[in-house]
């Protein structure tokens, strides 16, 4: 317990990162950093996102599998590290 | 006809086993064939008729109805909790959610999940992966794509006596129509079956002329007229002029008569720039250029005869091969002849004798084309003989570029109406060459082996990117250049001017030097003249010249020998090598050979 709140800190401390939000398999966030509204906003898009590419990435090779999500836009990067029943979203802001 | 065979059984014998026996074979029926009805068939003459034993397929095409799809976003507002959590419930939620941070699964996810992420942040925040460098520099110009040609259309002459292509002219509006005249210019070459025809081709459709042009006699050149693109006039063997209506048929419109047209083929008719639009000159080996108002052509309406003594003696005329006229500057024009000389004239001079105005000395053959330059009018290509030279109107002594001899006679050139600094020439062993002065000077920069026989006419297309050339043969190739050699490049103008300029320049000197040479020589030959004075008059007889020159020549043979001897010692002395005969065979010749035998057969 007490490591993984080390963990979400020390993320937290990288320079750029704006928030961090952890959804279960369901698309629940069970921890974050930011205000409910776009907690849930951010936890029920990439929610789907995550799906359709995992989906996507096994079509083409059954023996594949998502292991990282990048989504770079002009403002902020959303990345998001998958796993069997949680995933963890980061919102950085890239250095420039 | 029915064959019908009847076979009976009894009911009671159905289900019984067949007992199969031996029968002979027995002729069932016999049709033998009736000739009579022979004669409802027609025979047709054997025809292969290909059978294959295959499943019928179709080919359909299907295409969908048109799927209306309409975007719409969703808004996730909340969900996935399970049945006995009440979203709204803060209370439940932070029950539920702790629960989940107990769960030993979660922990060991998140920690894993926590190493990758850190990683990619760190990424990130070292380097930023997606720069861009160079942002918005000025594009780079693409390389230049090699010159290259692509043939794209031959057009063949549909007679079976093939006649050399002489002339080509392109349709004026947009290019889509190349005319082309068809002749057989070798001396008494021309059979009686061989067609008098000229065509007029659509360059989409190579298989039949979209037009033709029947003249009285063949065609040597013709030309489309630049203000009304369905009128052409052309020039005959016979030394007729023909103008042809495209609107009007195949027959020319009205003829030149014969008594006052040229007396020799036709060689080059172009269109002049007159209000009227309906003017325009002709010119022939037989010495005569003259002008014509194609509402007139019974007479024309003007006549140079190009006799140098400017007595316009017609049999001191020089034949002329081809001509020259640029719409910008309309009273001057330049003819070219069959004795290599390039004139140039004002067509608004008071006397006929003013008309020549100055003339060239190019070639040493026939100047086949002659073409001022669409961006440099002062400057003009001329081709003859094995060379193409490119003049300065103000050089009269010699071209200010010149090609080298080419391997075989070039026969039609033209400058490109897009690049001022290309130019195509045509070869008779049928290469089409493409020269780019800015690029290379002494080679072309693209030389093409259009066909085997030999080319004889060329013409570019206004936008400069289709060529016709005509062969021997009477195949009418259409070629479209690269668009490196098509299109202006940056500075390309200024370029050339500067080139121009140059070699005007280099010309200018070189004749200076040449005059300050010769008024040398004469004032030398002057002096020596007057101090001579005395000598007999039969000073200059033949014999005696001649002996002058055996003597000179002799005496330089010795000296050079001499030097050469002088020389050759030095070089023993140096090597230190014995300087006897058979040391050294290479200076055997010149150690053995008496001094004076050179000189020997002299008086």
């Amino acid at each position: 317990m007490a490591e993984v709140e080390e963990t979400l800190k020390r993320i937290q401390s990288q320079k750029g990162v704006q928030g961090i939000i952890i959804v279960n398999s369901e698309g629940i966030p069970i921890k974050t950093t930011l205000d409910n509204s776009s907690t849930v906003q951010y936890a029920g898009l990439i929610h789907q996102l995550v799906m359709k590419a995992r989906s996507t990435v096994r079509d083409i090779d059954p023996q594949n599998d998502l292991t990282f999500l990048r989504v770079r836009s002009k403002k902020n990067e959303i990345m998001i590290a998958p796993d069997k029943d949680y995933f963890l979203i980061v919102i950085q802001n890239p250095s420039d | 006809m029915e064959i019908v065979h009847v076979y009976t059984k009894l009911r009671s014998e159905f289900g019984r086993q067949c007992l199969l026996s031996d029968r002979p074979a027995e002729l069932l029926v016999d049709v033998p064939p009736d000739p009579s009805l022979a004669l409802q068939f027609i025979q047709k003459t054997p025809r292969d008729q290909a059978l294959q034993a295959c499943r019928d397929m179709s080919e359909h095409q299907v295409n969908t109805e048109r799927f209306e799809s309409d975007s719409c976003g969703i808004n996730h507002v909340e969900g996935g909790w399970p049945k006995d959590v009440n979203p709204q419930e803060v209370e439940q939620t932070i029950r539920f959610r702790k629960k989940v941070e107990k769960d030993e699964s979660y922990i060991n996810s998140i920690l894993q999940l926590g190493s990758v992420m850190e990683h990619c942040i760190r990424q990130n925040n070292a380097v930023d992966i997606y720069q861009v460098y160079f942002e918005e520099e000025e594009e780079v110009e693409e390389a230049p794509d090699a010159p290259s040609a692509k043939t794209i259309n031959v057009f063949r002459d549909p007679n079976e006596v093939k006649r050399t292509v002489t002339g080509l002219s392109w349709h004026p509006d947009g290019g889509r129509k190349l005319a082309a005249a068809y002749s057989c210019l070798e001396f008494q070459k021309t059979s009686k079956d061989m067609s008098l025809d000229s065509y007029i081709w659509d360059i989409e459709n190579p298989n039949r002329p979209e037009m033709t042009l029947k003249p009285a006699s063949s065609l040597i050149c013709l030309d489309y007229n630049p203000k009304d693109p369905h009128t052409l006039v052309g020039g005959c063997y016979n030394g007729q002029i023909a103008y042809w209506d495209t609107r009007r048929g195949s027959q020319p419109v009205e003829v030149s008569s014969v008594e006052q047209s040229h007396r020799d083929p036709v060689y080059k008719i172009i269109w002049l720039q007159s209000k009227t639009g309906t003017d325009t000159f002709s010119a022939s080996t037989d010495g005569q250029v003259l002008w014509w108002d194609v509402r007139r052509l019974s007479e024309p309406t003007e006549r140079l005869v190009l006799d140098l003594s400017r007595e316009g003696n017609l049999d001191r005329a020089l034949g002329a091969i081809s001509l020259e006229f640029e719409s910008t500057m309309p009273t001057k024009f330049m003819v070219g002849t069959e004795q290599g000389v390039v004139v140039s004239c004002n067509r608004k001079a008071k006397t006929p004798a003013e008309k020549i105005v100055c003339t060239y000395d190019s070639h040493h053959g026939p100047v086949y084309a002659l073409q001022r330059n669409p961006f440099f009018p002062k400057n003009f290509l001329t081709v003859g003989d094995w060379t193409a030279r490119i003049w300065s109107e103000d050089i009269k002594e010699s071209s200010i570029m010149w090609t080298r001899y080419q391997m075989s006679y070039l026969t039609d050139a033209c400058w490109s109406p897009v690049r001022p600094s290309v130019f195509f020439t045509v070869k008779m062993d049928g290469v089409l060459d493409v020269w780019d002065i800015l690029f290379k000077q002494n080679e072309p920069t693209l030389s093409l082996k259009v066909c085997d026989e030999a080319l004889y006419s060329l013409r570019v297309q206004d936008n400069g990117r289709l060529v016709a050339c005509g062969s021997q043969q009477g195949g009418a190739t259409l070629l479209e250049i690269s668009s490196g050699l098509s299109t202006l490049q940056k500075n390309e103008k200024s370029l050339l001017a500067a080139m121009f300029e140059r070699e005007t320049k280099r010309e200018k000197i070189l004749e200076a030097r040449q005059r300050e040479l010769r008024l040398k020589e004469r004032s030398r030959s002057e002096q020596s003249r007057e101090e001579d004075v005395g000598r007999e008059d039969g000073e200059d007889s033949p014999d005696q010249l001649i002996s002058r020159a055996q003597k000179d020549f002799y005496s330089v043979v010795e000296t050079e020998l001499r030097r050469r001897r002088d020389r050759e010692d030095q070089e023993n002395r140096r090597r230190r090598v014995p300087a006897f005969p058979g040391a050294n065979p290479s200076l055997d010749r010149f150690l053995l050979e008496p001094s004076g035998a050179s000189c020997s057969q002299c008086s």
